[in-house]
């Protein structure tokens, strides 16, 4: 294909994506280095038969002037990212000083807000993955069980949780776990303990979290792991079985290595997605005992002060962590592309 | 007739056969249990004393005389005006599918069709770009869309959207193009075709199966936006999930939690009729980028 040919086809999609995801993040590192300008303060000195004073005031008309002629702030350098609310190096050294053992540092660690969410979204990372990978895998294996013309209903109603908006399935789930609701009043009835509120407990929210997360990509994991299962080589399974292998065995050295490449790929995308968890945290309302880096971005963002540069920097911390998390598979992609030599 | 290596003893299939059903009821069982508690009033849905006075709602009998009811969609759709989302949202997802559609098979079927090593730096980054949660995009958004009163319109959500979908749109339609044979536009140029007529008249009569499956993940990725519709709409023009989630605020305190409940059914509704009737492409679609890595 001619150069010039290839340029007018990407075009849109180029203008697209330069405007509208390269420029943001540009912009986000921008926005990131410049705080909110401070009230302009101006002091008044008032004459009157009883002497001077002198009073300060916030002078209203100055500060929506400067606001106006300097939309972005005031530039403050890298001063967003060591304050308490985001990296808090100060904060970090003095508890690391003060602290007897790694515990006590840990919960110092987790009293600062960026700190805490950063802890949630990697646990919720690192937990949900495997998790999801496993449960898919294992519905995979069980639907390959299944008569034919129950295969089509099954995967159906197995596909619902990841297609159904996830502020919609995380609402479902938070009305079922809440105390008056069906689940919730199972678990209070399974631990005898009629005070149980999920919603009120940081472990339980966490774990409920979590559950979602699973519940809500193992479908994922599933379609692949089936779609996969449809091509291992039957020849390779009977041999194993003249062998003597048993049905474990048989899964465990045809099938899993059949479907190890897709592990990988499951992994990539799953870790990508639940690093940017978000969603469900807004249908548990669950901000007083679980944060994530993305949830912590729409905190600032929202509401009535928007405090644009504070989520800025945490959207460029949150960047940072997306590149460490993905360079495994950037460096593959690099790999396979690249013309061997 | 199967053969042994296929055959599988009893204890195997009790195991996985409940081991299914278990999952099935885990997954379908919370749909099916909410769109039933959406024809209830709260006090049954969400009932201390008795879990089954969801299922037979005598609160819901006493209150309004049926055992069904359809206060909650009333005051959801009529009286809280979820039908004006409703529509913003059908809006948003017609033009997302269709803009981010025609962007993606061109710049795909380029993609696909080109040698050159920069062909391969596109997909790399948009690969990358695929990678960033959209919310650290949005706060990159508000400043600028702000200053230049871009902020609030649907116009600026619908291309925001189409943005955000390109590289995965880019990627999937990449390899659906690179699954159709290469002569079959190439002849059509040696018989005296440009490019963009080979395109034309080759291509897209036989480019739709793939089309359509990656239409349906945008459809879903619009449909099911929370991020991007909720900081970049106004109140006035919000599409239905961050409608739903305004509710909780306000009905929350009303009491008419109900009205939040047929909302979530209300969206949920759609999503079945889809996968009922375009099961096989999701499932294609899902494997497409598995089987190629």
């Amino acid at each position: 294909m001619k150069h010039s040919t290839f340029f007018w086809f990407v075009l849109p999609s180029a203008v697209l994506m330069l405007l509208f995801i390269a420029l943001p993040i540009v912009s986000v590192v921008t926005q990131s280095m410049y705080a909110a300008h401070e009230q302009v303060v101006v002091t008044v000195e008032n004459c009157g038969p009883f002497g001077c004073t002198e009073t300060t005031a916030v002078d209203q008309e100055a500060t929506q002037a400067l606001k106006e002629a300097e939309p972005l702030g005031r530039y403050v350098g890298t001063g967003i990212y060591t304050d308490r609310n985001h990296l808090a190096l100060n904060e970090v050294t003095a508890a690391w000083f003060n602290a007897d053992g790694l515990p006590d540092f840990g919960s110092s660690l987790m009293n600062l807000p960026f700190y805490r969410a950063l802890a949630f979204t990697l646990t919720y990372t690192f937990i949900v993955t495997p998790l999801t990978i496993i449960v898919g895998f294992f519905i995979a294996l069980a639907v390959n069980t299944v008569a034919g013309w129950l295969k089509g209903p099954t995967i159906f109603l197995s596909l619902l949780p990841m297609v159904v908006t996830p502020i919609v399935g995380g609402l479902i789930l938070f009305w079922m776990v809440d105390a008056r609701g069906v689940l919730g009043g199972a678990l209070q009835w399974l631990a005898n303990d009629p005070t149980l509120s999920v919603k009120a407990s940081t472990g339980l929210t966490w774990i409920m979290l979590m559950i979602y997360g699973v519940w809500h990509s193992a479908p994922f994991a599933f379609v692949v792991y089936y779609a996969g299962l449809q091509t291992v080589n039957q020849d390779t399974i009977e041999a194993a079985l003249i062998d003597g292998a048993s049905r474990w065995e048989r899964i465990r050295y045809v099938v899993i290595p059949h479907l190890f490449p897709l592990t990988t790929f499951v992994a990539l995308i799953q870790l990508m997605d639940n690093f940017r968890v978000f969603e469900p945290l807004v249908s548990f309302q669950a901000q007083a005992h679980a944060q994530s880096l993305s949830y912590f971005i729409f905190n600032d963002l929202g509401g009535e002060t928007r405090l644009l540069s504070s989520a800025a920097a945490t959207s460029v911390l949150t960047i940072i962590g997306v590149a460490i998390l993905l360079s495994p598979v950037l460096i593959r992609t690099y790999r396979d592309f690249t013309p061997r030599t | 007739m199967s053969s042994k290596a296929t055959s599988r003893p009893l204890p195997v299939m009790v195991i996985a056969t409940v081991f299914l059903l278990v999952w099935l009821v885990i997954a379908a069982f919370p749909f099916l249990w909410t769109t039933w508690g959406s024809f209830k009033v709260e006090g049954d849905f969400f009932s201390k004393a008795d879990w089954l006075n969801a299922i037979l709602g005598p609160l819901t009998t006493a209150e309004t005389g049926g055992s069904l009811t359809g206060a909650g969609y009333y005051g959801a759709w009529i009286q809280e005006e979820f039908w004006r989302a409703a529509m913003n949202t059908a809006i948003v997802c017609v033009c997302v599918v269709s803009i981010s559609l025609t962007c993606g098979t061109l710049g795909g079927y380029a993609l696909a069709r080109s040698g050159f090593r920069y062909a391969f730096w596109f997909l790399f980054f948009a690969l990358i770009f695929r990678a960033m949660p959209p919310i650290t995009l949005v706060s990159g958004y508000l400043l600028p869309f702000f200053e230049w009163n871009l902020w609030g319109h649907l116009s600026t959500t619908i291309i925001v959207l189409v943005a955000i979908n390109q590289p995965f749109t880019l990627w999937m339609l990449h390899s659906f193009f690179k699954n159709i044979p290469a002569d079959l536009d190439e002849s059509a140029m040696v018989d005296g075709c440009t490019r963009f007529q080979a395109f034309r008249h080759v291509i897209i009569p036989v480019m739709w199966p793939g089309v359509i499956t990656t239409g349906l993940f945008s459809f879903l990725l619009a449909y099911n936006d929370f991020a991007v519709t909720t900081l970049l709409l106004t109140k006035e023009n919000q599409t239905m999930v961050p409608k739903i989630v305004s509710f909780l605020g306000t009905t929350q305190t009303k009491g008419n939690v109900m009205f939040a409940v047929a909302a979530a059914v209300s969206i949920t509704a759609p999503l079945f009729v889809m996968i009922m009737f375009f099961q096989r492409q999701i499932v294609s679609g899902l494997t497409a980028g598995a089987v190629k890595g």
